[in-house]
C-alpha cells in the first residue's frame, strides 16, 4: 500500500509555521460558515460589550428614582417618553439603563459560578472515575448528599448564614451546582477509561495524570460544555429567584434577576418592568448556547473536517 | 530450527500465571464466584522469534497479553522478562520496564485517540520517557512514520483522516518508538479488510528482521499465525493445549482440539475434501469450568479419565507439548 495514493491530497505538505496561523483561520472561517454560531457569537459580543462599558452607554442613572415619571410605558407607546425608551419601573427607574447595568452582575454570576462549579465538578468526576474504588465510593456518596438536599433550599441557609453579597453569591451557586459535571463526566471517564487508547497511553509508560489530563480530558469536553452552557442560563434564572427571594444581589445594585422581581407586580398593568429584563436573559441564554454548541464542533476534529 | 533455538536465550518466561476476575452478584455485591480467564499459563518466549497464541473467544488470550503488558494484575503467578520478576518490580521500575514491552492493538479505530494528531501520537512514548526533544524529536518521529510506510505530510493529521490499515500502521509506530525487545500483537490484524491484512503481517514481518525484535502474536485462527509464527501455542478455556513448531503442528497436531481447528480452515481446492471436525455445544462457562479435561464436554474422543482427571501439558515429542490423555495420533480403543 503506498499511503500517499490512499490520501493524494496529502500530497502538499504543510508547513508547520503556517499551522497555528491557518489554524486561527480555519476556526474563524468555521465561525462564520456556522451561522448559529455567529449569532451566539455577536449576542455575547454585544453583551460583553454592553457590561463593560455600562456607565458610558446607560442613559440614565439606574438607581435614580424619579416618582413623577413611575411606571411610564417604552417610548413607542402612548404616554411614553424618549429619555426613557424602555418605560420605567414602579420607582420611576429607567428599565433600558437598568438593564445595561444589571448586565454586568448577570454575566458575572452566571459566568462565574459555571466556571467554578465546572472546575470543582470536571476534576472530581475525572478523579472519580479513573481511579474508582473507595475514591469512587466517596466522591459518590458527597454528589448523592448534594442531590437530596434541594439546592435552593442549601443555597438559602447558607446565603442566610454568610449573608448576601456578589462574592458570596457567585461561590455558593459555583458549589451547589458542581454535582451534575461530577456525575456526567465521572460517566463519560468510566467508558473512555476501557478504550485502548488508554491502554495504550498506559503501555508507553505514561503515569496517571498525563493520561487523565492529556488522553480524557480532552474527550469529555464536548460533554462539559454541552451541560455548562446550559447552566449559565439556569444560574442566571437562579440568581434571579435569590433575588426575589431577597438573598440575592442587593439594592442599589441592579441584576437582571432583581429587575423580574421587581416587575412581578406590576406584570398586569404595566408590563415592560419584567418583559425586558426577561427578554435580556432569554437573549443571554440563547447566545451562549449557540456559541456552546458551536464551539463544541469545533474542539471535536472529526467535526472540522466535516464542515470543510 | 530447533537447534537454533536450543541455543537461543529465553527473553520472557512464563510461569503459572493465572488471572481470575471476581463477579458478583446482588444487592450486597457479593462475590459468587471468579471468572478463570487464564488458568495457568507456562510457556517461553525465545529471543527473536514469534510465538502465536491461537484460541477461540474467551479463551483467555487477550488477557494473557495484558497480563505480560502489565495492564493487568496477575492472580497468581510469575512473568521473568530478561531474568526479572516482573510482578515484583515497583511500579516506577514497571514503568521503565515498558520501553522493552510493547503491544500493538487489535481494534486501530479504539487504539489511537480520536483528539491527537498523529505527531502526538507518536511522540507520545519518546516524551513520557524524555528521550528526545525539540527537532531531535520531531526527526525521531518522521523515522518511524517512514518504517511504518507513512509520509511526513500525515504528521498534523488526526486519527479519523485514515484507513483502517493506516491506523494500524500509526500503531505500530507508537509500539516501535520505544525500540522494544517484545511486542505483543493482540490481533493486530482481525479488524482490518483482507486485503491489508497481508500488508500489515508483511509490514510486521519486515520490522522483525530489522528491528531483531520478538513477538507474540495473538490470533483467533490458525491461518493467521501461520505465516508469522515460529511456534503456536493454542489455548482453551485459559490453558495451553497444544505447544509446538508452527511445522509440527500442521503436520501433526495431538490435541483434538487443534485438529477440529485445523478442520475448520477452509481449503481453496474443491478437489481436495478434508474431514470436517464439527465439535458439538458451545465454549463452557469459564467461571465453572468442567471436570477433568476442558474439553471434555465437546471432545470427540472423550473417554472416561477425561471426565475426573485433568490431563497435564507434556512433551509428546522434540518440543511438542500437549495436554491430553489420548493425543490424537495413538488411535483411542473403541
Amino acid at each position: 500500500m503506498s499511503a500517499s495514493l490512499e490520501t493524494p491530497a496529502a500530497s502538499v505538505p504543510m508547513q508547520q509555521t503556517n499551522r497555528r496561523a491557518g489554524k486561527l483561520r480555519r476556526g474563524v472561517r468555521s465561525l462564520l460558515k456556522s451561522k448559529t454560531g455567529t449569532l451566539g457569537l455577536l449576542i455575547i459580543v454585544a453583551i460583553t460589550f454592553m457590561a463593560v462599558f455600562a456607565g458610558q452607554l446607560a442613559p440614565q442613572d439606574p438607581a435614580k428614582q424619579n416618582v413623577a415619571q413611575r411606571l411610564k410605558p417604552p417610548m413607542w407607546l402612548e404616554g411614553g417618553k424618549p429619555d426613557f425608551p424602555l418605560g420605567t419601573d414602579n420607582l420611576g427607574r429607567d428599565i433600558l439603563s437598568r438593564i445595561i447595568y444589571g448586565s454586568q452582575v448577570s454575566l458575572l454570576v452566571g459566568i462565574c459560578s459555571v466556571i467554578i462549579a465546572g472546575l470543582i465538578g470536571v476534576f472530581l468526576g475525572l478523579v472519580s472515575g479513573y481511579f474508582g474504588g473507595w475514591i469512587d465510593m466517596v466522591i459518590m456518596r458527597i454528589v448523592d448528599a448534594f442531590l437530596a438536599i434541594p439546592n435552593i433550599l442549601f443555597t438559602l441557609v447558607i446565603l442566610s448564614v454568610l449573608g448576601p453579597g456578589l462574592v458570596t453569591l457567585i461561590l455558593v451557586l459555583g458549589i451547589t451546582n458542581w454535582t451534575n459535571y461530577a456525575r456526567i463526566v465521572r460517566g463519560e471517564v468510566l467508558s473512555i477509561k476501557e478504550r485502548d487508547f488508554v491502554r495504550a497511553a498506559r503501555s508507553v509508560g505514561a503515569r496517571d495524570a498525563r493520561i487523565i489530563f492529556t488522553h480524557i480530558l480532552p474527550n469529555v469536553v464536548s460533554s462539559f460544555i454541552v451541560i455548562s452552557t446550559l447552566s449559565v442560563a439556569t444560574t442566571i434564572i437562579l440568581e434571579a429567584s435569590l433575588s426575589f427571594l431577597g438573598l440575592g444581589i442587593q439594592p442599589p445594585t441592579v441584576s437582571w434577576g432583581g429587575m423580574l422581581s421587581d416587575g412581578r407586580d406590576y406584570v398586569a398593568t404595566s408590563w415592560w418592568i419584567a418583559t425586558f429584563p426577561g427578554l435580556a436573559i432569554t437573549l443571554t441564554v440563547l447566545g451562549i448556547i449557540f456559541l456552546g454548541d458551536w464551539l463544541r464542533d469545533v474542539l471535536d476534529p472529526r467535526m472540522k473536517q466535516n464542515g470543510k | 530450527m530447533n537447534q537454533t533455538r536450543k541455543s537461543a536465550q529465553p527473553l520472557l518466561e512464563v510461569k503459572g500465571l493465572k488471572k481470575y476476575f471476581p463477579f458478583k452478584r446482588g444487592p450486597f455485591s457479593r462475590q459468587v464466584g471468579h471468572v478463570r480467564a487464564v488458568d495457568g499459563l507456562d510457556f517461553t518466549v525465545y529471543r527473536g522469534e514469534t510465538l502465536g497464541i491461537v484460541g477461540e473467544s474467551g479463551c483467555g488470550k487477550s488477557t494473557a497479553g495484558q497480563l505480560i503488558m502489565q495492564l493487568l494484575e496477575p492472580t497468581e503467578g510469575e512473568i521473568w522478562f530478561e531474568g526479572r520478576n516482573l510482578s515484583a518490580l515497583s511500579k516506577e521500575e514497571v514503568r521503565r520496564t515498558r520501553r522493552d514491552l510493547q503491544i500493538i492493538f487489535q481494534d486501530p479505530y479504539s487504539s489511537l485517540n480520536p483528539r491527537m494528531r498523529v505527531a502526538d501520537i507518536i511522540a507520545e512514548p519518546l516524551k513520557v520517557h524524555g528521550l528526545h526533544k525539540g527537532a531531535e524529536l520531531t526527526q525521531r518521529v518522521a523515522e518511524l512514520l517512514h518504517l511504518v510506510g507513512l509520509g511526513e505530510h500525515h504528521l498534523h493529521r488526526h486519527p479519523h483522516e485514515f484507513s483502517g490499515g493506516q491506523r494500524q500502521r500509526i500503531g505500530i509506530a507508537r509500539a516501535l518508538a520505544l525500540n522494544p525487545k517484545l511486542i505483543i500483537c493482540d490481533e493486530p490484524v482481525s479488524a482490518l479488510d483482507v486485503s491489508i491484512q497481508s500488508q500489515i503481517l508483511n509490514l510486521l514481518k519486515k520490522l522483525q528482521k530489522e528491528l531483531q525484535l520478538t513477538y507474540i502474536f495473538i490470533a483467533h485462527g490458525l491461518p493467521a499465525v501461520k505465516h508469522i509464527s515460529d511456534r503456536i501455542a493454542v489455548m482453551y478455556l485459559g490453558k495451553i493445549v497444544e505447544l509446538a513448531d508452527r511445522d509440527s503442528l500442521f503436520a501433526n497436531p495431538l490435541h483434538p482440539y487443534t485438529q477440529a481447528l485445523l478442520a475448520a480452515v477452509p481449503v481453496p481446492d474443491p478437489t481436495k475434501r478434508k474431514e470436517r471436525i464439527i465439535l458439538q455445544g458451545d465454549l463452557p462457562n469459564p467461571a465453572n469450568p468442567p471436570a477433568g479435561c476442558h474439553f471434555h464436554t465437546r471432545c470427540p474422543h472423550v473417554q472416561e479419565i477425561c471426565r475426573s482427571k485433568p490431563p497435564v501439558l507434556q512433551s509428546h515429542a522434540e518440543g511438542h507439548l500437549v495436554s491430553c490423555h489420548f493425543p490424537v495420533h495413538e488411535k483411542v480403543p473403541d
